[in-house]
C-alpha cells in the first residue's frame, strides 16, 4: 500500500517543483478531408477537427481534477497542411485562408495552439509546398493559435539548400509583419531537421502521415522536480548523479503515462508515444540551465557545459523509457533561451554564445530555441545558422530545430517581451561575416554516407 | 456518473483540535469508506493522509473535490483528494 512519504513526495513535486503535464495534444489526420474545391475543403476540416477534439479541453480538466496534477496546455497536430491542401490551394491566400480555419476550429474546441501548417520538404518541393511556405507570413499573422513548421532536410535525404534559402526569406517577413509586437510571430514558426511524425510539443507539432486517425500524445515535463532531487546530491559521484536522474525521470515520465493512458480511455481515441521532454518555463525553478548549474556548472555555457548535458540528456532517457513502453517524439531536455531564466541569466552574464548553444543542440533533445537575434540580421545569415543546425541533426541522425526570432527594430543590448510561457529574451548577437555565396548555391546536400544502410 | 475506487485524502496545514473529525463526519455522511489512516509531522506541519474507498460514494468525485477542498478552506488546512493511481505508478514499478 502507497506509504504517506510516498504521497508527500509527489504533492510537493507539483506542489514546490512544479511538476506538470506540459501538453496533451491530439493528432488528427486530415487526409480524408481532401478536396479540390476550396470551400468544401475547408468545411470538411473544421467539421473534422471539431467533431474529434469537441471532448479534449473537458478531458483535460477531469484528469487534472482525477490526480490533482497540472495539464498545461491542450493542443492539436494536424496532416502537414501543404498536403491536404494540395488539389484545392491554387495561391498563397488560398493556404492561409485554411490556416484561418485551423484557428476557428482551435478556438471553437478550446485549445491554445494547433500545429501543422507545415511542409516536408528534406529532398524538394512541389509546388503546393512551396505555396504553403509562401504563405506562412500571412497565415501567421492572420492567426492567433496556428503554429507552422517545415522539415528541410534529415538523415535520409540531405538538406534541401533551396528550401533552408528561402525559409530565411520567410522568417524575416514574419519577423517585419509583426514587428509592432517585437517580431513575436516567429515564436510559431520551427524548421526541422529529422521532424518527428508524433511530436506533441508546439510549435513543431504535425501529424504525420505514418500515423492513425487520430492519436493521443502527451509531454511532460519536470525540470524543477530532477534539480530539487539533485540538491540532494551535491557532490556525489557521477554514478549516483545519473541514478538520480533517472529515478527522478521515471517518477515524472510515470505521470504522463497515467494521463495519456486516462484521456485515451475516456476519449476514445488510441495512445500515440509520451514525450519524455525536459521543457523548462520561465518560472523560477523550472530551469533546465539551472540543473546544469545544479550538476556543477557556474552558469549554462561555461565549459562543460556540452558534457553535462548530454549526460542529463541521455539519463533522461534512460529514466524515461523504463516507465513507458511507447517513447517518441522529441524526448530530451529542451534549451530554449526565453522560456528559461537560467538561460536567461546566462545570456545577461555573457556566459553563453550562439555558438555554445548550438553545440548544446548536439546532445540535447531539439535545437536552437526562441533565441532573439538582431532584426537587422541578413536572410542568408539565417539561412546559414538554419543549415548549421540542419547538418548537425543529419550528421548525427537526430531531430533539431531552429526556431530564432530576428527582432526588427532591436540589436544586441535590447530585450524582447514575448509574454506568459514564452518569457523574455535578451538580443544575442550573430556572427557577421557573410556566408551570402554558400547560401545563393543552388540545389541540396547530399545525404551523408552513413545513411546508406540497406 | 462515474463511480471511483481508492483514493488517497491528504490535509495539510497547521495543527488544531478536530480536524480528523471534521474530514471523517463529510466522509461518513457522504458513505466514503476509510480503510487507513496515518499522520506524520513535515517542517512543523501537520500531515494527514487517509486511503478511502468511494465505491459507495453517494456524489461524484468531483462534488467531492470541491467540498472537501472548501471544508478544508473552513478549517484552515488544504485538503487533497486524488485517485490512488497517480500515486502507485510514481512509487511502484
Amino acid at each position: 500500500m502507497i506509504n504517506i512519504g510516498e504521497v508527500i513526495e509527489t504533492n510537493e513535486m507539483v506542489e514546490q517543483e512544479n511538476l506538470d503535464v506540459r501538453t496533451i495534444t491530439l493528432g488528427i489526420s486530415l487526409l480524408d478531408c481532401i478536396d479540390p474545391d476550396l470551400q468544401k475543403l475547408k468545411r470538411n476540416i473544421y467539421e473534422k477537427i471539431t467533431r474529434v477534439a469537441k471532448d479534449l479541453a473537458k478531458t483535460g480538466e477531469e484528469i487534472e481534477q482525477e490526480f490533482a496534477i497540472p495539464i498545461v496546455n491542450k493542443r492539436i497536430s494536424v496532416t502537414p497542411m501543404a498536403l491536404v491542401g494540395g488539389s484545392a490551394c491554387k495561391t498563397p491566400e488560398d493556404f492561409a485562408s485554411l490556416a484561418d480555419t485551423l484557428d476557428e476550429a482551435a478556438h471553437a474546441v478550446g485549445v491554445n495552439l494547433i500545429g501543422g501548417y507545415s511542409a516536408l520538404v528534406s529532398k524538394g518541393m512541389t509546388k503546393a509546398d512551396e505555396l504553403l511556405i509562401r504563405s506562412i507570413p500571412t497565415a501567421l499573422t492572420r492567426t492567433e493559435r496556428v503554429c507552422s513548421s517545415v522539415n528541410l532536410a534529415s538523415t535520409k535525404t540531405g538538406i534541401n539548400m533551396d528550401a533552408v534559402r528561402l525559409m530565411g526569406e520567410i522568417l524575416l517577413e514574419v519577423a517585419e509583419k509583426s514587428k509592432d509586437r517585437d517580431s513575436v510571430d516567429c515564436m510559431k514558426l520551427v524548421v526541422f531537421c529529422n521532424a518527428p511524425d508524433d511530436n506533441p510539443f508546439m510549435a513543431g507539432a504535425f501529424h504525420g502521415v505514418t500515423e492513425a486517425d487520430a492519436v493521443i500524445n502527451v509531454g511532460v515535463s519536470g525540470p524543477g522536480v530532477v534539480k530539487t532531487a539533485l540538491e540532494k546530491v551535491r557532490g556525489e559521484s557521477f554514478e549516483v548523479l545519473c541514478e538520480t536522474i533517472k529515478k527522478t525521470a521515471f517518477k515524472v515520465t510515470r505521470v504522463g503515462q497515467l494521463v495519456a493512458q486516462e484521456a485515451s480511455r475516456m476519449l476514445s481515441i488510441p495512445f500515440g508515444i509520451i514525450d519524455l521532454s525536459l521543457a523548462p518555463t520561465p518560472a523560477v525553478g523550472d530551469s533546465v540551465a539551472d540543473i546544469l548549474c545544479e550538476i556543477g556548472l557556474e552558469f549554462a555555457g561555461a565549459p562543460g557545459t556540452t558534457a553535462a548535458l548530454a549526460l542529463l540528456n541521455d539519463q533522461v532517457k534512460k529514466g524515461g523509457v523504463m516507465a513507458s513502453s511507447y517513447v517518441g517524439g522529441l524526448s530530451g531536455a529542451f534549451i530554449p533561451v526565453s522560456e528559461d531564466q537560467g538561460m536567461i541569466d546566462s545570456v545577461q552574464a555573457k556566459a553563453i554564445t550562439l555558438e555554445k548553444l548550438e553545440a548544446m543542440t548536439c546532445v540535447c533533445s531539439v535545437g536552437l530555441d526562441m533565441i532573439a537575434i538582431p532584426g537587422d540580421t541578413k536572410a542568408t545569415t539565417i539561412s546559414g545558422i538554419i543549415a548549421d543546425e540542419m547538418a548537425l541533426g543529419m550528421v548525427n541522425q537526430k531531430t533539431t530545430a531552429a526556431r530564432l526570432i530576428p527582432v526588427i527594430g532591436k540589436g544586441v543590448g535590447d530585450t524582447v517581451e514575448f509574454g506568459g510561457l514564452f518569457g523574455y529574451a535578451p538580443i544575442m548577437p550573430v556572427n557577421k561575416f557573410s556566408c551570402d555565396d554558400f547560401i545563393n548555391r543552388k540545389g541540396r546536400i547530399p545525404a551523408p554516407i552513413h545513411s546508406f544502410k540497406n | 456518473m462515474e463511480k471511483a475506487g481508492k483514493t488517497i485524502i491528504t490535509v495539510v496545514g497547521k495543527d488544531t483540535v478536530g480536524i480528523i473529525a471534521r474530514v471523517c463526519t463529510y466522509l461518513a455522511e457522504n458513505k466514503i469508506n476509510i480503510l487507513d489512516i496515518s499522520q506524520t509531522i513535515v517542517q512543523g506541519y501537520f500531515n494527514m493522509m487517509m486511503i478511502a474507498d468511494m465505491a459507495g460514494a453517494t456524489k461524484s468525485f468531483g462534488d467531492c473535490v470541491k467540498e472537501l477542498e472548501d471544508l478544508g478552506g473552513e478549517i484552515g488546512v488544504s485538503i487533497k483528494c486524488q485517485k490512488e493511481e497517480i500515486f502507485q505508478k510514481m512509487h511502484r514499478i
